[in-house]
């Protein structure tokens, strides 16, 4: 195992990938001569040369197109959206080329694409540059969305998107491209889409998160095992197909359910957990299920309104007391 | 069809042999008697959804594929039967596909607006106008990854042109040098919006320039000067690997869809009227008729041959099972 940065992580998936498959090729905006707006594609326009580390013009309609065209007759694409924001430019081409080809060709045309770069809440970056924007994806039948947490699941997940023949949605997050973590530096580590994962046993409450929120929730059930309130942490890794298995036998083991996210609460990640962990394990449920979600507002930009936008450790905590039926100290 | 036609010196001084002149004549007929059969059909409830006919617009496709090999792609937006027929597919499965049946080229799935074909390289239907041109040009890029040269032609009519799309896929393209021939159907009306109400420049062709690509400007009613056209650009992108736009001049006969079936608020009959006098179908048989290429016994049999060939498409559309309920869920994915 090494040590390295989760944008290291995915910088190395990448290079393991292109070495494995000469179909397997590049493209987005800065990510050739610039290496990358985020650095995650550094060397590789080196390495690869500029036929398969495409720099693009600010087209993202466009070049996600070209990818599309470009996988419908077996080439591999990686497409950088500079930030997940700017993926809206590109919606209709995700939404009605990328995730309907197959079905709407009857099977003949699938499309292995990977459209990825960095989303969620940001550092000061406002409303248009900091903002979670999975929830426009996993509502599509055709697309697969992952959302990975550590540099492991970072290089793990990613390879496995670029090997799966259906468009995948990889959103990353520029708060953690920095965030070191172990990973294997064996080029056949995959971590299967669609896999969720029991990232600390606990017996008293389910949480579950992914992301940023996932280190939060970490601290938050850090603090609670101080006052012998037992979390069990899950992260679904993949949020289409979503694992629901394992949340759903965390659930019965513990009775009782947060889910942490930082966009919107209305319609997001939490409504559709809370609704199949309510439809499927009721009888065990011995508190209803809560949202810990990211306020009901755009993005602001002023630190201390920043703050109050996304959940906090306090937050979480107060959840859990509130499920655990414990009061605070 | 789906043949690679060539300019052939014959006396006629058409620039086409009798087989040459057969297979023209045969495909645009084939694809004019399938629209005809497809209204028809609608009209007994047989179709449901939108369906846009191409009728009028028989050359463009028919002279354009002409010019093709047959591992060269097409592309469309969901005008697209007489492109999906012309690039070889078969008239049973595209009829069964309009009907919603299991034996369609899409599995019942796709219907009139999403004709795909693998076996032809007919990159399908889309139906976001303008969403289909830079998937086009990521054709053109694998062709171009792959040392191939293949050509990818892409349909679309004069309403894609306002869309941000169209402007994208030109600019990279060219920027690329990739072997992309941009089709325009200039039809002159985007379902009831004419070019003069819908582009600040109606001359569809000179967008070419800004690009700094070939364009031009052709009798989208004349099947002999759209192969010469296409010949030409075709040529380009195989061996320099550069993309072309061509403008034709054409016009649908029927309305938007079967939901416009006249066209009658937004143009006048005087209009229409005075267009079916350019039928190229008609055109082309008086000229090779006349010219002696064919006699008009030739052309009879042809036309007989076709309308067996549809007769046969329906019957066969109207046998094919629905597709059964599961269905549904395949080919959301594909399962490695």
């Amino acid at each position: 195992m090494a040590v390295i940065t989760y944008r290291d992580a995915l910088n190395m998936a990448l290079r393991e990938e292109m070495r494995r498959d000469g179909r397997v090729f590049l493209i987005g905006e800065e990510i050739g001569l610039y290496d990358g707006a985020y650095k995650v594609t550094q060397g590789l326009l080196k390495e690869f040369g500029p036929q398969r580390v495409v720099d693009t013009p600010i087209a993202e309609s466009g070049f996600t197109g070209v990818g599309i065209g470009a996988a419908m007759v077996g080439l591999r694409p990686v497409v950088e959206m500079m930030t997940f924001n700017f993926a809206l430019l590109a919606l209709d081409q995700i939404v009605n080329s990328a995730a309907k080809m197959c079905y709407m060709s009857g099977g003949q045309f699938n499309v292995p694409i990977v459209i990825r770069g960095p989303g969620g809440p940001a550092a000061q970056l406002a409303a248009q540059h900091s903002q979670s924007m999975e929830t426009y994806f996993y509502h599509v039948p055709g697309l697969k969305v992952v959302r990975p947490t550590t540099p492991m699941d970072a290089k793990g997940l990613l390879k496995a998107a670029i090997r799966d023949d259906n468009p995948v949605i990889f959103i990353e997050s520029e708060t953690l491209y920095n965030v070191k973590g172990e990973v294997p530096e064996d080029p056949e580590f995959l971590i299967p889409l669609g896999k969720a994962l029991v990232r600390r046993e606990g017996t008293d409450v389910t949480v579950i998160a992914y992301m940023g929120m996932m280190y939060r929730a970490m601290e938050a059930a850090e603090d609670l095992e101080k006052e012998g309130i037992s979390v069990e942490l899950v992260d679904p890794r993949t949020l289409r197909p979503m694992d629901t298995e394992t949340i759903i036998n965390s659930v019965r083991k513990t009775h009782r359910c947060v889910v942490v996210e930082a966009g919107a609460g209305f319609a997001g990640m939490g409504s559709e957990i809370g609704a199949f962990v309510t439809e499927q394990a009721f009888d065990d449920l011995d508190a209803p299920v809560e949202r810990v979600t990211g306020a009901n507002a755009p993005m602001p930009y002023a630190r201390n309104l920043e703050k109050l936008k996304t959940p906090s450790k306090d937050r979480i905590v107060a959840a859990i007391r509130r499920v655990c039926n414990v009061n605070g100290s | 069809m789906a043949k690679t036609l060539t300019r052939s010196g014959t006396s006629s001084g058409l620039g086409v042999d009798a087989a040459v002149a057969r297979q023209l004549l045969g495909d645009m007929l084939l694809i004019r008697r399938f629209e005809e059969k497809a209204a028809e059909a609608y009209a007994l409830g047989k179709i449901g959804g939108f369906l846009h006919l191409y009728i009028g617009e028989e050359a463009v496709a028919v002279g354009t594929t002409s010019m093709l090999r047959p591992d060269d792609y097409a592309i469309s937006a969901y005008r697209e039967h007489g492109h999906c027929l012309a690039k070889g597919s078969d008239p049973k499965r595209v009829m069964a596909e309009l009907f919603g049946r299991r034996d369609g080229l899409s599995k019942g799935k796709g219907g009139s607006m999403h004709l795909f074909d693998k076996g032809t390289n007919f990159l399908g239907g889309h139906a976001i106008v303008g969403a289909h041109l830079p998937i086009a040009v990521g054709v053109g890029f694998a062709i171009k990854y792959r040392g191939g040269d293949q050509v990818i032609v892409c349909y679309f009519g004069d309403g894609a042109v306002p869309e941000g799309e169209f402007h994208e896929a030109m600019n990279l393209a060219a920027l690329w040098k990739l072997p992309v021939l941009f089709l325009c159907e200039n039809n002159r009306y985007a379902m009831g919006t004419s070019t003069d109400r819908a582009l600040a420049q109606t001359e569809i062709w000179k967008f070419a320039e800004t690009y700094g690509v070939p364009g031009e400007r052709v009798d989208g009613m004349d099947v002999l000067a759209i192969r010469d056209a296409v010949g030409r650009a075709v040529a380009r992108a195989r061996q320099e690997k550069t993309p072309s736009l061509i403008e034709a001049d054409t016009y649908r006969f029927r309305g938007h869809s079967m939901r416009d079936p006249a066209g009658a608020v937004y143009r006048t009959k005087e209009e229409v009227e005075r267009e079916k006098l350019r039928d190229p179908i008609v055109l082309f048989r008086e000229k090779v008729v006349s010219a002696g290429v064919l006699s008009e016994a030739d052309a009879r049999a042809v036309e007989k041959d076709v309308n067996d060939r549809i007769d046969e498409a329906v019957a066969y559309a109207d046998a094919s099972p629905e597709p059964p309920g599961e269905w549904l869920f395949t080919d959301i994915y594909k399962e490695s």
